[in-house]
């Protein structure tokens, strides 16, 4: 857990960041918004990479900047997981994390103890790497050993820019699960940047909305999601709700998720029952009914209670539902806003696919 | 077949082996400076060091002669602080030499440098190594085959170098006078033989050890891209 605060701008050609703002990091935090919305320069701002930064950066009661008068990065005990890895080619796996356990090992640590090579290589599976060299592996392995050489320098904070982005969906499912245990395993809080929403709801449990330079929102995840203008979200495409659920006992390939009353049944659960989970399910997998469907080939059938509607659009509508005290989106044509008779207050019965909830909310 | 002189050969090879490592710890931070300052003055730091490549070696050898001598700025303070003079001494060459040699020095390393870009460096700096550390163990060993370059474009540029070293230096046994300079006097008074020798003999040695450098440079492992 740590407290930042910021009050700085970058300005370069074309391009300002104005932010001041005070996060309360505990967990992983995610920084979304738009590509050049300004996510990767707060990263390297709050890691004392930005050049053109003025103003002030406090962590925990340390002031890393103020004014122009910086504190050079390498004594910032900061961890930064940059979007291509960039590992060292000229050293071996091993050599890179030892480099940072070398060099990191004068720098004051909040952590009690510093982290081991052993739990890191364990942790993030690296045994079978460390004789190779970084040109040789994979992306998804570069990203585990750039991950590991972070966490080697006992951070107080790790920074994470779109360690993501560049891989598949099947090394992403792999990588995941990892980045979601690091602040409870090694105690350290995570500021994420990403552009995938999908990524903030599964990851993250606090967010900021970064938007042409600027915060726009911040706070819980689900709140700023549910919150959120639909262009904000990446195109309207993108719009969904996240839900909080635990895995209850998967049968074999099927899992069921409980909300709290209902249920919902996915092809296969990635995690062990018991796990609380969050999962985002966009607004065009979410059907309505105002009776309970039969014969349908969907199963996943949610009771809720309509709380808005927006009906800007001339083709649709944005149907916002209350599940469980859970909040979940809802896009229908305006033909079937006007047939089924929907306003704010009914009961309806919303219709998810089960296979809307494996392809887009776990990856 | 003439008797090879040796004085001038040690000479020579004495004289490019103290440049070569003059010029590599003055070039170093020369072109670290050059490869990542955003500052405007570096094109004219670059023009300065690029001059001795356009500059006929008389030009520049004229006024290191001045700059060099008892009344000039360096000669003066020389005198002063050794009680002897820079010219026509092995000093004054390897001064000379170095600024003759200096861009061949430079460009390879500052190129290297820039090939190895800022992002290692960032990457560095947040792994708690300071801006040493990771030029020592970052930057360096990515820029190997700079390094390699540059210590045999500038020696190999030293041994062969002529004007510079004739009007700083003379032509004094022992002292100044270098294998170039020991073949311009036998041709001028018409020893081709003892001039072949020199002058083959520098031909072969250069050629040898540039296909020594070039065969180890292959198999230097490729550092820079993974």
């Amino acid at each position: 857990m740590g407290s930042l605060v910021l009050d700085v701008a970058v300005a370069r050609a074309g391009f300002e960041l104005v932010v001041k703002h005070e996060l309360e990091l505990d967990g992983i935090t995610a920084v979304y918004g738009p590509s050049a919305a300004g996510k990767t320069s707060l990263l390297r701002v709050i890691a004392g990479l930005e050049e053109h930064a003025r103003g002030l950066v406090e962590f925990e009661g340390t002031v890393w900047q103020r004014g122009d008068e910086r504190v050079p990065a390498h004594k910032r005990g900061v961890g930064y997981v940059f979007q291509d890895g960039r590992l060292f080619t000229h050293l071996t796996v091993e050599g890179n994390l030892r480099f940072a356990q070398r060099h990191a090992g004068r720098r004051a640590s909040s952590m009690a103890t510093k982290v081991s090579l052993d739990s890191v290589v364990g942790e993030l599976d690296l045994a079978a790497l460390l004789p190779r060299r970084p040109g040789s592996l994979s992306g998804g392995e570069q990203q585990r050993v750039a991950i590991g050489r972070a966490l080697l320098t006992s951070p107080r904070l790790l920074l994470m820019d779109e360690p993501l982005s560049s891989l598949d969906v099947g090394r992403k499912r792999e990588i995941a699960p990892l980045i979601e245990r690091l602040p409870r395993t090694f105690g350290v809080p995570v500021l994420y940047v990403t552009h995938n929403v999908d990524e903030v709801a599964r990851l993250a449990s606090d967010m900021l909305l970064l938007k042409a330079g600027r915060i726009v929102a911040s706070g819980r995840v689900a709140d700023v999601l549910e919150r959120l203008d639909l262009d904000d979200l990446g195109g309207a495409q993108d719009a969904g709700a996240v839900l909080h659920v635990r895995v209850e006992s998967g049968r074999g390939e099927a899992a069921a998720l409980r909300l709290k009353e209902q249920v919902l049944h996915v092809p296969a659960a990635r995690a062990a029952p018991g796990t609380p989970l969050r999962i985002r399910i966009h607004a065009r997998d979410v059907a309505l009914g105002t009776e309970r469907p039969r014969g349908l080939s969907i199963r996943n059938v949610l009771q809720a209670r309509i709380l808005r509607i927006d009906a800007d659009e001339p083709t649709h509508a944005d149907v916002l539902l209350e599940v469980d005290g859970q909040h979940l989106r809802s896009r229908i044509t305006r033909e079937a806003l006007e047939e089924l008779g929907l306003a704010v207050g009914k009961p309806v019965f919303a219709l998810i696919k089960s296979v809307a909830l494996e392809s887009t909310s776990l990856f | 077949m003439a008797e090879l002189e040796l004085g001038p050969v040690w000479l020579s090879l004495k004289l490019a082996a103290v440049t070569v490592i003059v010029l590599l710890l003055i070039a170093t931070p020369l072109a670290w400076w050059l490869a990542f300052t955003r500052r405007r003055a570096r094109v004219i730091v670059e023009a300065i060091v690029a001059l001795p490549l356009v500059l006929p070696p008389t030009v520049l050898g004229f006024y290191l002669l001045i700059l060099l001598g008892p009344a000039g700025g360096i000669g003066h303070f020389w005198a002063t602080v050794t009680n002897s003079t820079l010219t026509f001494s092995f000093a004054g060459l390897v001064v000379a030499s170095v600024i003759y040699s200096f861009p061949f020095a430079v460009q390879p390393l500052q190129t290297a440098f820039e090939g190895v870009g800022r992002e290692p460096l960032e990457a560095a700096a947040t792994l708690g190594a300071t801006p040493f550390e990771a030029f020592l163990r970052v930057a360096s060993p990515a820029a190997l085959r700079g390094y390699v370059s540059a210590l045999v474009l500038s020696f190999a540029h030293t041994l062969g170098e002529f004007g510079v070293v004739l009007m700083v230096g003379g032509n004094i046994p022992g002292r100044t006078k270098v294998i170039s300079i020991a073949v311009y006097e036998h041709v001028e008074t018409l020893e081709y033989a003892q001039a072949h020798v020199l002058a083959a003999g520098l031909l072969g040695f250069s050629f040898v050890v540039l296909v020594c450098v070039y065969a180890l440079n292959r198999r230097v492992p490729s550092v820079v891209r993974p």
